[in-house]
């Protein structure tokens, strides 16, 4: 999107998890974790509620520190970068937000200029047109001065995600960014990070929603027991094998008429020690 | 699409500062003897030799004036502020328990001061003494490890405010009619002792603080809508909180020990101006200073001025005259008012 960024994907600047362990209460959330979204892909990361997917897209925007290992952006870790320098590099789609006071709709996705601002100062036109193109980008020009503690979840989400947008980033992390989403909804928005990964951004997608994360990553990572049970191509991941491991689910995997996997759970076929 | 534009802002805060103004104009002219504005701008602007009009506007009427409107903008600044770090809407200056502290410090000085021989002017300095011992505790309890939550904050301040007020209890029953009933009109809140030498104080830590507030703005936009989302959009919240939290509990501390407990101020200044001027702490913040002041200043004047002779004091003004208008602006914007319930979490 921006001139400054590489258009073919080079994974020396990727956004790398390196050995990430991180312990909460005396619960090993995640053991060793490693991987890397490159720019230019869009990588989905798969797990059973609990596995540590959001704990790692916290580590990647520094909300928590991880107990060894580091995330690294372009080559720096994020903990020696400024805040601002990794805002303006990684943005973030959280799951939800509560939002207490009567901001607009607008204004939220203003916000997302905030690590390009000064502590006082008005909004550029620059700026004004990012958040007005994002808006437009996600379907939700229309919303931008309604206020936000009227929307529904779905249309929130779409605010979040246009802010992210805004925010100009090198990366997306988007964490359950389809949950509040009607299908129609869902198809428009990963169509937006595809082609934010086209113009050369990286993203990573956590997701619940099997059959749409093989459609629109172009890699799956799937957590168990806080490690990394399999990654690569969809086709490659989605085995029976590994469903089973991950979410104590029995399933049949069909090819799509797209050449990804489909992926149907057996009900009633749950297996014991379940994770 | 709807945004502050630098137009919005100007006109907004002029509108504001002509409403405080007026204000000052009304409490000038307001008193035992009546005098219009015209005589107000003679004695500011063309006072004659000996002249008993312009004494009573510049020398009487003008400090009392001057506190106010510093004490009222304090108070709603400060509120604007804890609201937003506390990311709930009903925060008011007091619920950190700096106020608790500050009238602790205050009433101590009142009940027990005689005895060391101290007088009424030692009674601020106690009770900003008291603001400043309360907000160290605060951070010695609630602000430990890089994040500072807001319920433990909350929390921490609840339970001193309630420990403060059980100490005043305990200080006010040991005490003399006399000192009863100083004690009584201090909680309530009240400028009728403060005294002009207080007002450097007040003007320095509203300067400060305004300040503090004004340069985090755009870091209170992102922290009202929590730590995590402000730490994703770039702002660093460890400092800004810190900073934050700090300014709004000097300016707490110093207006509480000029005026005591006056309540409502903090709470309703703020809530009014967002359902009207929208959220953008940029705007709400030096509006709510204007804002503030203007509402004390015309509250302290009814205090001086309704019963005649005799003075109410200025706390139970703010709330009488402020509780009824907060509820209407509140049931106009009640349609789309989230549930404050949720603000918790």
């Amino acid at each position: 999107m921006s001139d400054s960024r590489p258009a073919i994907p080079n994974l020396s600047s990727a956004l790398r998890f390196e050995r990430i362990a991180v312990d909460l209460g005396g619960r090993g959330i995640l053991k060793d974790v490693s991987f890397e979204v490159g720019l230019g892909e869009v990588v989905g990361l798969l797990g059973c509620n609990g596995a540590g997917k959001t704990t790692l897209v916290r580590a990647a925007t520094r909300s928590l520190r991880p107990d060894s290992g580091r995330v690294v952006v372009a080559g720096r870790s994020v903990q020696s970068l400024s805040r601002r320098e990794l805002a303006s590099r990684v943005a973030t789609v959280p799951q939800d937000v509560h939002v207490p006071f009567p901001f607009r709709a607008g204004e939220l996705v203003l916000m997302g200029r905030t690590p390009y601002q000064s502590a006082f100062g008005f909004e550029s036109a620059a700026d004004l047109e990012l958040a007005r193109q994002a808006m437009a980008e996600v379907g939700i020009a229309n919303l931008a001065d309604r206020r936000v503690d009227t929307l529904s979840g779905g249309e929130r989400q779409l605010v979040l995600f246009a802010r992210a947008l805004t925010q100009r980033p090198d990366w997306l992390l988007l964490d359950e960014p389809t949950a509040f989403l009607d299908l129609a909804h869902r198809v428009d928005l990963l169509g937006v990070v595809r082609n934010f990964a086209r113009l050369g951004g990286g993203a990573l997608v956590v997701s619940h929603d099997l059959g749409l994360a093989a459609r629109v990553c172009d890699r799956l990572v799937v957590l168990a027991e806080g490690e990394v049970i399999a990654q690569g191509e969809p086709g490659a991941v989605l085995q029976p094998e590994v469903l089973l491991r991950a979410f104590g689910v029995e399933a049949d995997i069909f090819e799509g008429p797209d050449g990804r996997p489909v992926v149907l759970a057996r009900i009633g076929k749950a297996k014991e020690g379940r994770p | 699409m709807r945004y502050l534009t630098p137009v919005r802002f100007a006109s907004a805060l002029t509108l504001l500062a002509l409403g405080l103004l007026a204000a000052g104009v009304f409490g000038l002219g307001m008193g035992p003897s009546p005098i219009g504005p015209g005589e107000v701008w003679r004695a500011f602007f063309a006072p004659e030799a000996l002249d008993p009009v312009a004494d009573i506007v510049r020398g009487i009427r003008l400090p009392r004036i001057l506190l106010a409107a510093l004490v009222g903008a304090s108070l709603a600044c400060a509120g604007v502020i804890f609201q937003a770090l506390l990311r709930n809407p009903l925060a008011d200056p007091f619920i950190l328990g700096v106020s608790g502290g500050a009238a602790l410090g205050a009433i101590a000085m009142l009940s027990l001061g005689g005895a060391l021989g101290l007088g009424y002017a030692a009674v601020p300095p106690a009770a900003f003494a008291g603001g400043l011992l309360s907000l160290l505790l605060l951070f010695f309890v609630a602000g430990r490890g890089s994040r500072v939550s807001p319920t433990s904050l909350l929390l921490t301040g609840v339970v001193f405010n309630a420990f403060a007020s059980a100490a005043i209890v305990f200080l006010a029953s040991m005490s003399d009619m006399l000192e009863g009933s100083r004690i009584f009109v201090w909680l309530i809140g009240n400028l009728s002792a403060a005294r002009l030498d207080a007002a450097p104080w007040l003007a320095l830590f509203l300067v400060v603080g305004l300040s503090c507030a004004l340069l985090s703005a755009r870091g209170l936009n992102a922290l009202a809508l929590g730590e995590e989302t402000a730490e994703q959009l770039g702002v660093s919240t460890e400092v800004q909180r810190r900073v934050l939290l700090v300014a709004g509990s000097l300016m707490v501390g110093a207006a509480v020990s000029v005026s005591g407990l006056i309540g409502f101020v903090g709470l309703i200044i703020p809530h009014a101006l967002r359902l009207v001027l929208g959220s953008d702490h940029r705007l709400l913040v030096p509006a709510s200073a204007l804002g503030g002041a203007a509402f004390l200043v015309v509250c302290d004047t009814l205090a001086r001025t309704l019963l005649g002779g005799r003075e109410l004091p200025v706390g139970a003004i703010t709330a009488l005259l402020g509780g009824p208008v907060f509820l209407f602006l509140l049931r106009r914007g009640q349609q789309h008012w989230s549930a404050p319930g949720g603000a918790l979490g």
